[in-house]
This record gives structure tokens, sequence and C-alpha cells, in this order.
């Protein structure tokens, strides 16, 4: 009896590290996650500092919603130009149903709301999407962008659902809490976040080991063969496209809840832009590269913004970069090291990347000055702005830091193509050698 | 009457202004199976560099050295940008072009700010050319139809009479074919993408300051091209044509027809009341919805004819 | 019940003004092996496509165990039991071996459209996959990207794929293409073996395999079927002879 008890408790202690060690990557995450407004918390007010839990709770919405349109664009091959639209209307949704519990319409605890936004999404996700998948390639995302457009511009002339120009504005402190919250701190907003935030992140990573996240995969890859194992691949996409707007309504919800308005910017084109390049700037090929991208697109949107007009610009070009240069993203930079880590040959990239880092850091430098001198020469006089490095004024009126920053960004330019060369053949070089030894074994 | 005449010629105007743009955008959707998103981008920056030269040389210089310079963009595009994406398929094209898309807004806002230009209609045809009951038809308007006209007979010869011209119709239709025969088609390419971003840049220099010229120009002008290329048909300057004088007409007496949805069912007899559901979506008159027409084309064409009217293959 | 497995009456198939396919009425009998031979241009791999509906045809009637399938879409004929291979190649690049074929296995074990079920904990599909990678012997490769395979392992794969579902008719289309001598034998081995008790339909060029693994020989010249018969009768008709060597001119 003894001897069973114990037994119960090893395996369970042997499932739950072997578990962590299999997961410790996305643990490690939400531990960072839940501790992390701490680290910045204002001890002397006993205050959170407000702008750190804003941006980590847009990070989450950002996360959901960008995994949502991975769904479409990285596993089931459908490039869509309006799915703000999801996110949008499932937060309206959410909107109007806080304000119909306030007024006592019906009873939802506000940790279950969500699930409206979610309802919401997939509902609309339902009557666009059977539509939509109706076409091959670009046509969809012709599709898609006609309908982004005609919901944004419905938005903004229609009262009824949608408020017009003002938007629906709402109250998160609807009363009713299953933990007996109020919701008046942020920082209970954003455990809220983080909450359905896990729950939605491992919803659509156990939709990816399903029969339909394969098949959508199969319907990327080659589209007949998948008619031919006897699946109709436009109802495979069909139910992709539902489910993906199902978790954008999800992220509609948290945008609601966050802000407590919910406006046309919500369904407009740049945030639908800004899913495609949160996705495709963190990595469409693998399941967690979304993640990355709405972290570094959420950081530069609420940092560099600050200190730049031109946030824009450098996202634009980072975006490009990766099309042209590196179509799996971060995520599948990161990844291309794989077999090099396995091999436990990644010290031999450790000169490589060093030598490569200060041109690399030239040609950063110089472009992001020749942008912020144009930036400031318009707009930035227009706002009546100076350009400020430190204690430095910086005249854009002047020659001479347009000159520094050619040079910097030519002379950096060309030193850079220089060891770029010379990276790509250490890299060439282990990666044969690793192959002759997988080749040996 | 005189609103009918009066919009009609508006419409003439806008929809053949309309077919420059869409034309090249046609020629190179066809051709390279490439949605160029940055082609309303082209239209931009030719409105911007007339400006520019209007202002230091003159508006008739402007009107040859603008369309060039976009051309020449459009030329450093293809051969630098494209053709390094086009191995990674046409979805990487399309996001290739929607970023330029993106960094050419953002570049515009940053070198002439986000007000719009004083781009004005040249002082020699700022005046009345004829007046239809009492409106004033502008002879800048005649001058944009001359124009428009004059492009499109030059294309018509281009491609019905000179060999480069055959070779591109052949590739409009049949793209691998023609390489197949020993054309030199990245070559095609370059001359057709570089063309077309210099009909755009055309567009914008006589567009530019008959509507106006601002950084947000493009963003709302290119979805109506892509409306126009799509409605028109793949592979079909004459279905092109026609799509863009039926945009310009639709866009055009949208906007002077006070009538909503509400109207038509009181045609038959329903009344539409502020108690019925949906009231206010019956109510909205013609007007007010008038930026939603292309869109609502858009869908509809792709939904129940994606070959669009007289395209020879599906979009 | 004893209808034919494939049944086609005066199929005709034309491209805009081009006919591919100028009448053909065939009768493929269950559990056959019947290969389908010809010059290049006969229209060969239109008529696998017309069967397989993945183009409809332009006038007459295809039947499958007795009902009309023409004018059907892909997946529901492959639904009613007939499967097909590709001539180029037609795998998932970017999913595993074993994923490949897991693939082609789940219609038919009945999963449908399910975002349900966890794929790893489905014992009964994957032991199923695990045979079938066994049985054309790529159980080595199971973990690699179908797009790394070499050629005749990813013919190999098409194979597996095509027979996932348990279709009784297989439609390959020249499945030895490109191969070796050593490894075309190697495949009809595992052709004839994974085909036992089924109706099997291949287009072939090389003559040899269709000698050695056919029943029926059908021979097809510009869209019209100008002989069927044993393997050795077709060896030996004249009007087979001069339509691939031509005549002699005296």
């Amino acid at each position: 009896m003894n001897e069973n008890l114990a037994g119960n408790a090893t395996s369970a202690v042997i499932g739950a590290t072997s578990f962590a060690r299999r997961h410790w990557l996305w643990l490690a995450a939400l531990t960072i996650a839940l501790v992390l407004p701490w680290l910045f918390f204002d001890w002397t007010k006993a205050r959170h500092a407000g702008f750190v839990v804003s941006m980590l709770s847009q990070m989450g919405i950002m996360m959901v919603f960008a995994l949502s349109y991975n769904m479409l664009i990285g596993q089931a091959g459908l490039l869509s130009f309006g799915h703000a639209v999801f996110l949008g209307l499932g937060g309206y949704c959410t909107a109007h149903a806080l304000n119909a519990i306030k007024d006592g319409g019906f009873w939802l605890p506000v940790e279950l709301v969500p699930l409206v936004g979610g309802i919401g999404g997939l509902t609309f996700a339902v009557v666009f999407g059977y539509v939509a998948t109706r076409q091959r390639a670009t046509a969809f995302a012709m599709i898609t962008l006609g309908i982004g457009e005609l919901v944004a511009a419905c938005a903004l002339l229609f009262k009824t659902f949608f408020g017009g120009e003002g938007g629906v504005s709402t109250n998160r402190m609807a009363g009713v809490s299953l933990f007996g919250w109020s919701y008046a701190q942020s920082i209970q907003v954003y455990y809220l976040i983080v909450a359905w935030t896990v729950i939605s992140v491992w919803l659509m990573l156990f939709l990816t080991k399903t029969p339909l996240g394969r098949m959508a995969n199969a319907c990327r890859d080659n589209f007949e063969r998948a008619q031919f194992v006897g699946y109709d691949p436009r109802m495979v996409r069909f139910v992709q496209f539902s489910l993906s707007g199902f978790f954008a309504g999800i992220a509609g919800a948290l945008y609601a809840l966050s802000y407590e308005i919910v406006t046309y910017d919500a369904v407009a084109a740049p945030m639908s832009a800004n899913a495609l390049l949160m996705t495709y700037i963190g990595g469409v090929g693998v399941f967690a590269g979304p993640v990355l991208g709405a972290v570094l697109i959420v950081l530069l949107q609420s940092g560099v913004s600050l200190l730049s007009n031109s946030w824009l610009v450098y996202v634009g070009v980072l975006f490009i970069l990766m099309v042209a240069f590196a179509p799996g993203g971060i995520a599948g930079l990161i990844f291309m090291h794989q077999p090099i880590w396995r091999a436990r040959r990644m010290g031999r990239l450790a000169a490589p990347y060093a030598r490569i880092l200060a041109p690399g850091l030239l040609v950063v430098a110089g472009f992001i000055l020749l942008v912020e001198l144009c930036s400031f020469l318009t707009i930035g006089a227009a706002q009546g702005k100076t350009f400020k490095l430190s204690s430095l004024t910086v005249d854009p009126q002047t020659v001479g830091p347009w000159v520094i920053g050619a040079v910097l960004l030519a002379g950096g330019g060309l030193w850079l193509r220089r060891e770029g060369r010379r990276f790509g053949a250490v890299w060439q070089a282990v990666m044969e050698e690793i192959k002759a030894v997988r080749g040996n074994a | 009457m005189e609103v009918f005449l009066v919009s009609l010629l508006n419409g003439l105007v806008y929809g053949m202004l309309l077919f420059m743009l869409a034309s090249g955008l046609t020629l190179i959707f066809s051709m390279m199976g490439v949605l160029n998103f940055a082609h309303a981008s082209m239209y931009m920056l030719g409105a911007y560099f007339a400006y520019d030269i209007s202002r230091h040389i003159g508006f008739w210089p402007a009107l040859v050295v603008a369309p060039l310079m976009c051309g020449l963009i459009g030329a450093l595009i293809e051969m630098y940008g494209l053709r390094r994406v086009h191995k990674n398929g046409h979805v990487a094209e399309l996001l290739f072009t929607f970023g330029l898309a993106f960094i050419i807004d953002k570049a515009v806002q940053m070198i002439w700010g986000l007000l719009p230009v004083p781009y004005r209609v040249p002082a020699a045809l700022d005046h009345s050319l004829f007046s239809i009951y009492g409106t004033n038809f502008l002879a800048y308007r005649g001058f944009m139809l001359l124009i428009s006209a004059l492009m499109f007979c030059a294309i018509w010869l281009l491609l019905t009479r000179t060999r480069i011209g055959l070779v591109i119709q052949a590739a409009l239709t049949h793209p691998e074919m023609v390489g197949a025969l020993g054309h030199n088609v990245p070559r095609v390419f370059t001359i057709v993408f570089a063309g077309g971003s210099a009909l755009a840049g055309l567009a914008g220099v006589i567009g530019g300051n008959y509507l106006v010229t601002e950084p947000s120009m493009a963003f709302a002008m290119g979805p109506i091209v892509f409306v126009v290329v799509v409605f028109g048909g793949l592979g079909s300057l004459p279905g092109c044509f026609i799509a863009s004088l039926i945009m310009g007409f639709v866009q055009t007496f949208a906007v002077v027809l006070e009538y909503s949805p509400a109207d038509l069912l009181a045609l038959i007899g329903v009344k539409v009341t502020a108690a019925t559901p949906l009231a206010e979506f019956l109510t909205i008159p013609l007007p007010r919805i008038g930026a939603l027409l292309p869109y609502l084309m858009l869908v509809v064409i792709l939904l129940f004819r994606p070959r669009g009217l007289m395209g020879t293959r599906d979009t | 019940m004893n209808e034919p497995a494939i049944r086609l009456r005066n199929v005709h198939k034309s491209f805009g003004q081009t006919q591919i396919i100028l009448g053909i009425s065939l009768d493929i009998l269950r559990h056959e092996r019947h290969a389908i031979i010809g010059p290049n241009g006969a229209g060969k791999t239109t008529l696998f496509n017309l069967i397989s509906g993945r183009f409809p045809v332009s006038s007459g009637s295809i039947e499958l165990d007795g009902h009309p399938i023409d004018g059907l879409p892909a997946h529901e004929i492959n639904r009613r039991g007939l499967s097909r291979s590709f001539q180029v190649t037609s795998i998932f690049p970017r999913m595993t071996v074993f994923e490949n074929v897991r693939c082609g296995l789940l219609w038919s074990l009945g999963y449908r459209y399910s975002f349900w079920h966890l794929l790893g904990g489905q014992r009964q599909l994957n032991e199923a996959a695990e045979r079938l990678l066994e049985d054309v012997n790529l159980q080595g490769r199971r973990d690699v990207p179908a797009g790394l395979l070499t050629y005749a392992e990813q013919r190999a794969l098409e194979i597996a794929i095509t027979i996932a579902g348990g279709a009784e008719t297989i439609l390959l289309d020249e499945p030895t293409a490109g191969m070796s001598r050593g490894e075309a034998d190697r495949a009809v081995a595992l052709i004839r073996r994974v085909t036992e008790g089924k109706t099997l339909v291949m287009v072939e060029h090389d003559m040899s395999v269709v000698f050695d693994l056919a029943d029926v020989v059908t021979v097809l010249v510009y869209g019209q079927v100008i002989a069927t018969g044993a393997p050795a009768a077709i060896r030996a008709s004249r009007v087979v002879q001069e339509a691939y060597l031509g005549t002699e001119v005296h």
C-alpha cells in the first residue's frame, strides 16, 4: 500500500519533470510574463508602471491575433488582407455584451467574456469564409481585401452596431467576476489577458496536431494531392478559416476589455497589415514565430515610436528584407541553426558572427541616421521638434550629418558584404561537415 | 438632365485616368502574375515628382520627366527586387510589392510632409473650355482626355505594330509559351514593368493636380485600380478599358444620385421607417456609400465571375 | 456484381479547339492489371485525368463500379474507391514521410474534418501508417521531410499515399518513369505486392514493365484505342507495330 503510494508519487514527479524538460521554453516564457510587471513596480508609490503593463497587455493581445493569422498564412497557405475584420467584430460584440451585462441583460462573469468575442469572430468568419474560401490564391487575397475595406467603411458609416466614428465604448467593471476582482486595476486585466493568451496558444497548438490541422498543411503543400486522398480542400480551408476567426475574435475581446472602446481602427487596413507584418517577420514556418513577431512589433511600436516618427519605415524595411532574404522570418533564421546546434558546432559561428556585427551596426546606424534626418527635415520641422542625440543637437539643414549618414551606410554596406561572404563560406563548410559526419554515421 | 451630362463628362475624364493606371497594372498582372501593390505608389510618385519639377522648371517638362523617373524606378524595382523574390513564388512577390508600397508611402510622408502639397493645374489650362448648362468644363479636363486618348493610341500602336508589342500580347495570355519560344522574357518583363510604372506616373502627373496630391493618395487609389483590373479581366486590355469607364461612371454618378435602398423599396410599396430593422442600412443615401461601391463590386465579381468581364484566364 | 471496375462509353475530350480524346469506349474488369500504352501525345494522361475527375469530359460517360462518376469532383471519386498517382511526383514536400502517409489514411479511417482528435494518440491510425511505410521500405526515412527524399524514394512514397486509403481501383501514371533498371525492378515488385487483389490501371512507357506486370494491354494512339488484348497478342499485332514504328515506304 505504501509502495503504491510511493510509486504513484514517483511517477507523478517523473511525469512532471519530463513535461517541464520538454516544454521548458514555454514555461520560461510564462514565468517571465507573470513576473515581469513586478520588476517595474514602483515600490515607493505601490503602483505598477502603467506603460509597462499596457505594453505587455498589448503583446498578449497581438500574440493571439498573430497566431490566429498564422493559422491562415503559415499553416493553410491562405494570404488574407482582411484579418482585422474578425478582431474588430469580436471586439464590437464583446463591447455590446459588456454593456448588456451592465444593464442587467444577461449574466456572464468577466473572465468568460472573451468567449463572446470568440463566438462573434467565429460567426462572421463562417459567413465571410464561405464566400472567400471558394477561390484560390490571388482571388482569395483580393476578396479578403474587399471584405476588409467593406467592413471598415461600414464601421465608419453606421451607428447601430459600430457606433459610427465614435465607436462603441464599454466598461469592463461590469460587476460580475469569478474571483471577486473589479478589474479596475490594469494589472488585473493583464493577468486575465495572460490567462486567455495561454489558453488560446495551447488550443491553437493543439489544433496543429489534429486531422484538420495536418490536412490544412497538406492543402497548402499540394492542393491536388489533398483531393486525391479524399479531402475537399475548400472545406478544409473553410473550417480552418472559421477557427482562425474564432481566435481573432478572442483577441478582439481582450482588446475591448483592455481599451474599453472599440472603433473602426480595430477593423481597418492598418490593423490587418499589422497582422501580416507581425506574423511574417516573426516567421510563418514555426508555430511560435508569430509570438516573436508580435513581441518585436509591439516593442517597436511602443518603444521606438516614442523616440521617432519613422518606426513604421523600419518595420517596412525589416519586412521587405525578410521577404527577399529570409522568408522564414526570425524564427526561421533561428531554426536554421538547429542542425549546427545539434552537432555542437555553434562555437564555429561565434567569430564569424562577431565579424559581421560591427559592419552590421554601422549600416543600421547610417540608415537610421538618414531616415531620421529626412523625418526631422519635414515632419519634425512642421511639429517644431529638434533632432537630439542624447545631448547633441543635430541640424538636418546642414550637410554634415547627411554625409556622415551616407558614409556609414555605404561604407558599412561594402564592409558587410565582404564579411557576409566570409560568413556564408564558413556556414557552408560547417553544414558540409555535418552532412559528411551524418553520412558516415 | 444637366446633372446627367456633367456627370457623364466628369465620369469620362475620371474613367480615362483610371484606365491609364489600370492598363499598366493589367499588363503587369497578366504577364508576370504579380499583383503589384506598388503600382498606385508610382501614381503618387509621379504626382509628387511633377509637383517638384513644376515648381522649379515648369509643368510641361514635368509631363515628360516625371513619368520617365517613375519608369526608371520601376525598372530598378523589377531588376533588383522582384527578380530576386520571384523564385520564392507569387505570394512572396505580392508581399514584396506590398512592403514596397508601405515604404514608399512612409518615405513620401517623410520627404514631402504629411499635408497635401499645392500641386496646381498650370495657368495655361486653368480656364473654362466651354459651358454646359451653366457648369464650366475646365480646359484642363479636356487636356486630360487628350493625353489619355493619345496614350491609349500609343499603346495600341505599340502592341499591334511593333515586334516587342506582339511579344507582349502573346505573353499576356501565354507567358510560359513565350519563354519557350526563345524570347528574352526577363527583358520583356522589365520593359513591361517599367512601362507600366511610367504610365502610372503619367497618370499621377495629370491626375495629381486634378484630384489632390497627398501621402494617402496611393492608399486611396490603389484598391480602386485593383477592382478595375479584376473587373476587366486578366489578359484583356479592352476589358480593362470598359471596366475603367464603368468604374468612372459609377463613382461619379454615385455622388450625385441622392437615393437609398429605402427609395428602391418604396418603389415596390415597402415603406421603411425608423422602427424597421436595419433601418440605418436601408436609409443610407448613395453618395455616402460611394467609397464602398468599388469593394462591393470587387467581392461580387470575384464571387460570380472570377474571370472578370473579358478575361482570358481566371484570377 | 460482374460489372467492370471502370467503364468508359464514347468519351470525348477537347481543350478549346483541340480534340485530345476522340471517342474511347473501354472496360476495365475487376482485379485486372491493365496497362495503357501509346506514343507521346496519345492522350494517356488525359484519360487518367478524366477518369479521376481532374477534368470534366466533353461528352460520353464514365462509370466506376457501375455508378456514373463523370462530372463528380475529384475528392468524391476518390472516396468511392478510386485512387491515383501522378506522372510528376505529387506529395506533401514540407511534411515528413510518416505524416504524408498518415494524411493518406485519415479520410478512410473516418476522421473527416476533426479538430478534436490528437493525432499522436490515435493508435490504429499510427500503426497503419507504420505498416504502410514498411510495405514500401521507407520506415528508415520516417521523419525526413518528403521534399528531401531521393527521386525513387519519392515515387515509392507516392505509391504508399496512393494505396493508403484502401481504394479498390488504383491508377498509376508512369510509376517507373526516370528510374534505373534496378529501381524499376524493385518498383515493379512493390506494385505487384501492394496491388494484390485490387484493380490496377497503369500508364507505362517501359515495355518490360508492361509485359512483366500487365494482364491486359490497351494501345492508345491520337486519342483513340487501336487495340486491346493480352500482352503477347499486342506485341505481335501489326496494327500496333505500325502505330509505333510507322509503315514502310516502298
